[in-house]
């Protein structure tokens, strides 16, 4: 077998500088989200490490993963399936077709035993021997058990290969069930939401790679770099929620003044996910940003836990008496005292309780 | 002696799919078959919901043309209760199909079509200075200096190197379908990377409005995302100058990228002009200037073309319980009338009934049911749905935009107007669409501009969103020009719940098997009468799936007619 080049190997080939090696250095540093003292760490891992060999799979999904995970700003795709990793097998950007392609899958599983990843997208219809996701004449639980059985770790992408996610919903026709309950015995990382947003995807990816571990993951298997807060705690309408001042109907005044969308179903008190802080597509937007309030697709189960604009979510946590019909009737032209008087009794509350950032609601 | 092919799974498409081939003596396509081999249940899981929600549910159908189902699946709820949505939300809905549109075409021509045309291990022949001459000879693209086709070229080769071919592995490289001088593939392959850097800018505008892409958020009603040039609270002229700069960057994409690029390499396939198919050609129509209900304000008109006969163009309307229908005689499914008799979709049922074999297998039985695709008909035809369908449409009607742009390409090209009838055609016609749309994004944007210039900020109508004010049983019809073609959604509402849904998808009219007479599909269609250079090796196989832009996912195995299992031959 060839040497593979490393990284500062693949940089220099390019005709790209020192300077530039360094700079793609301190920045996968920052989208690690790592104190700058690791970066030392990340230079020589990426001066010393062949490229990952990666096996994609697609089960019963939609492929918006892949295609958030081609919108990556930082890395973007091209050095990544270029200089980062191996991106051997994937139904949706291979070249090979058929056995061709099926050879490329045995070949990497035989000479990189142990050392490939395998990424997931979509879940495992088990219902009727799996006839509901077939690939080559198999069933996709087959392919999967298959596949996972000498890879170095699993990383199950977006909602259906984490939770479960459409498929899954009541009734689950398929009787579809996430990757999880399929691979049993190996380190696995859950990056849930409908898609994921790009740049956490990536940068699961370059973790691995440069550190050869997994990142830190909660008790759910998410890395907690990504998935440690609520989408709440960061909203920039947050401080219209602690005002009591919501949005009671799409496009009036409120909505225009981007106050709170609690009222409309919003789901941020309860979804664990970057959205707010990182926001989507190099951070033009994310949906409440754009008014939309946010359903809760990182989280277990959300389809069921609708409908989405009538299901509020449950603050009770939060340590406020937060029913925002009671405390907060301060829609639209509601006295400002009102609006003081509540942000007043969720400062004391949350005095009272402390932080409840390791509370996980509807999430058990 | 014949040889029959399986190629599964079939790369570069979105979801599952099989195709069988029985291949002659001299190597040529006898007869296809097409199998959708995964089924997910949508329909059935959106029973009982909260209509407001379904759109959400129906856009997961497909990630690679998302917003689409989203698209008609509130066009269908708001059909359904009778609402009608404020002009800025018919606007910035058609910028975003626009924006889909475009960007998708561009992602299938580069990164899920290219590569059954380009060789990109030839590439690393090429002499950059003559790619660079070629580069300039055919485009005004600042991208084109000899230096840069060398570094890429150097990058090339260090990764051809590294041995770690990635993506790339094991594919035809060296194939002799493969026509490209190095030089063009040398482009071809700069091109292949700059289009998936500049892909992830064009949806930076369904994030503006929407809120993500992948799955931006719609709302029944209109839009959720609120209008005010006075606030940062709001979309702003900050925020409309982002989608303006994008548009213009997208326009001239196109057309020095992507429209030099297709012209380029289809002079070197001119003789290749296999896998037409059907004839038949169906349009629901989209863009609407004024209401939905109003055909005649619709920028992609509607209507049906048969046996390539561009002087009658037929009148289309989904919602006749005749035109429309699906039947299961060769699907995994039963109808409770008969599975050979097809149904409308408002009296459409979704009852899986696998009878395949076991796995794991080798072959279908295409006497039986193969195929997780119902089987779509308009008046009893088969039809091809897609870019093609909507350009001959649009050229038959004599739409100058696309007249002059179909003209400009075939002249070019020195073919005829029948070369559109071909797997080339399908890609061109993409192509040429591909320019109209990043045209349309240009027009709504103006639109909404001289919306809000007169004060209107309006961009939902929320009169109706309480389930209390709805009817109690109403039936919906929706409609959208996906990418890959004519959608409907068609709902009906009981009790302010779904009660029944039916989606009838671009690629179930393209990809369906064989319908109870025995009338194929255009898949199964076009792929009739291609000849392969190399079994072993379906370059021509692929080419002609791909240019249908398949929305499911494949393998392949090669056996002769005892099922023997052919010598692999390992590529690269």
């Amino acid at each position: 077998m060839q040497s593979k080049p490393t990284y500062a190997e693949i940089f220099r080939q390019r005709g790209l500088s020192r300077r530039d090696f360094l700079k793609f250095c301190s920045l996968t540093t920052v989208a690690l989200g790592l104190a700058p003292s690791f970066l030392p760490k990340v230079i020589h891992a990426m001066e010393t490490q062949p490229r990952t060999p990666v096996i994609w799979l697609h089960g019963l999904e939609c492929t918006c993963c892949t295609e958030s995970f081609i919108r990556s700003s930082h890395p973007i795709m091209a050095d990544i399936v270029f200089n980062m990793i191996s991106l051997d097998y994937d139904d949706t950007l291979s070249a090979a077709a058929g056995h061709q392609l099926e050879e490329v899958r045995h070949r990497i599983m035989e000479e990189y035993k142990g050392r490939y990843i395998l990424a997931c997208e979509g879940n495992v219809p088990m219902k009727d021997d799996g006839v509901y996701c077939l690939i080559g004449g198999d069933s996709y639980k087959n392919l999967l058990t298959e596949t996972a059985k000498d890879a170095a770790a699993v990383i199950a992408w977006g909602a259906c290969a984490t939770f479960g996610c459409v498929q899954n919903a009541d009734p689950n026709p398929t009787g579809a069930v996430p990757i999880s309950e399929i691979v049993t015995d190996k380190p696995l990382v859950n990056v849930p939401g409908c898609p994921p947003i790009a740049e956490v995807m990536t940068s699961v990816i370059t973790h691995f790679h440069t550190f050869g571990t997994l990142p830190e993951l909660d008790r759910m298997k998410r890395p907690k770099a990504f998935y440690g807060t609520r989408i709440h705690d960061k909203c920039y309408r947050r401080a219209f929620y602690d005002a009591g001042m919501f949005v009671t109907d799409f496009d009036d005044e409120s909505a225009r003044k981007g106050w709170c969308l609690y009222k409309m179903g919003c789901k941020g008190p309860t979804t664990y996910n970057s959205c707010s802080k990182t926001e989507w597509n190099d951070g033009v937007s994310f949906p409440i940003g754009s008014g939309h309030p946010c359903f809760g697709c990182a989280s277990p189960g959300f389809w069921d836990n609708g409908p989405f604009y009538k299901r509020l979510a449950d603050v009770s946590f939060l340590g406020t008496d937060t029913n925002a019909d009671k405390i907060g009737a301060v829609a639209v032209g509601a006295a400002a005292a009102g609006a003081a008087a509540h942000a007043a009794v969720t400062a004391v509350k949350k005095r009272k309780t402390g932080n409840s950032d390791e509370s996980v609601q509807n999430e058990g | 002696m014949a040889k029959k092919i399986v190629v599964d799974p079939i790369p570069r498409i979105e979801g599952h799919l099989r195709i069988e081939a029985q291949v002659g003596e001299n190597n040529v396509i006898e007869d296809a078959f097409s199998t959708g081999t995964m089924w997910r249940g949508i329909e059935l899981i959106l029973k009982g919901r909260d209509p407001r929600d379904a759109w959400a549910f129906a856009e997961r159908i497909c990630g690679v043309c998302t917003t689409v189902h989203a698209l008609a699946s509130v066009r269908c709820v708001e059909d359904a209760l009778g609402i009608v949505i404020p002009d800025n939300a018919r606007i910035i809905r058609n910028l975003m199909n626009a924006t889909q549109q475009t960007q998708d075409h561009l992602v299938h021509f580069y990164h899920l079509h290219a590569l059954d045309w380009v060789d990109v291990v030839s590439a690393l022949k090429a002499d950059p200075k003559e790619t660079s001459r070629i580069a300039q000879s055919i485009s005004s693209w600042p991208k084109s200096s000899p230096g840069y086709f060398n570094d890429l070229q150097q990058r090339l080769t260090g990764f051809v190197e590294s041995g770690q071919l990635g993506i790339f592995s094991n594919g035809y490289w060296g194939h002799s379908a493969y026509k490209l001088p190095p030089e063009v593939n040398l482009l071809a392959v700069a091109h292949y990377l700059e289009a998936l850097e500049f892909q992830k800018e064009i949806v930076k505008i369904h994030t503006v409005f929407g809120g993500k892409n992948p799955h931006p958020n719609y709302l029944v009603g209109g839009m959720a995302c609120a209008i005010d040039p006075s606030r940062d609270t709001a979309i702003n002229m900050e925020t409309l100058s982002m989608v303006k700069k994008i548009i213009d960057d997208t326009m001239t994409f196109i057309d020095q990228v992507y429209i030099p690029d297709l012209i380029a390499i289809a002079g070197f396939y001119k003789d290749w002009l296999y896998g037409g198919g059907l004839g038949n050609y169906l349009c629901y129509g989209d863009f609407p200037e004024r209401s939905l209900e109003d055909t005649s304000s619709l920028l992609w008109p509607r209507g049906a073309i048969l046996n390539r006969d561009l002087s009658t163009i037929y009148d289309v309307d989904p919602r006749d319980m005749n035109q429309v229908t699906e039947e299961v005689s060769h699907s995994w499914y039963s109808y409770s009338s008969g599975d050979d008799k097809g149904l409308h979709p408002w009296q459409g049922e979704t009852t899986p009934n696998y009878t395949g074999p076991k796995p794991p297998f080798e072959h279908l039985d295409h006497e039986k049911k193969y195929s997780w695709l119902k089987t779509p008909r308009w008046n009893n035809h088969p039809m091809e749905v897609g870019p093609l369908a909507r350009v001959l449409l649009q050229y038959a009607k004599g739409d100058p935009m696309i007249k002059d742009t179909v003209n400009m390409v075939l002249g070019t090209l020195d073919v005829g107007p029948e070369a559109l009838y071909s797997t080339l055609g399908r890609t061109a016609a993409r192509g040429i669409e591909c320019r109209q749309t990043a045209g349309f994004m240009l027009h709504f944007y103006n639109e909404l501009i001289d919306n809000i210039k007169k004060g209107d900020y309006k961009t939902a109508n929320t009169e109706l969103w309480e389930p209390s004010s709805w009817p109690s049983d109403v039936k919906g019809f929706g409609y959208t020009e996906a990418p890959r073609g004519a959608l409907g959604h068609w709902v009906h509402i009981k009790n302010e719940k779904i009660e029944d849904y039916q989606i009838v998808v671009p690629s179930t009219w393209n990809a369906s098997p064989r319908d109870a007479e025995g009338k194929v599909g255009a898949y199964e269609s076009a792929l009739r009468g291609t000849p392969m250079a190399d079994p072993e090796k379906p370059l021509e196989l692929l080419r002609t799936v791909h240019s249908f832009d398949p929305c499911l996912a494949c393998a392949s195995h090669v056996f002769d007619m005892n099922g023997n299992e052919i010598t692999k031959v390992t590529i690269v």
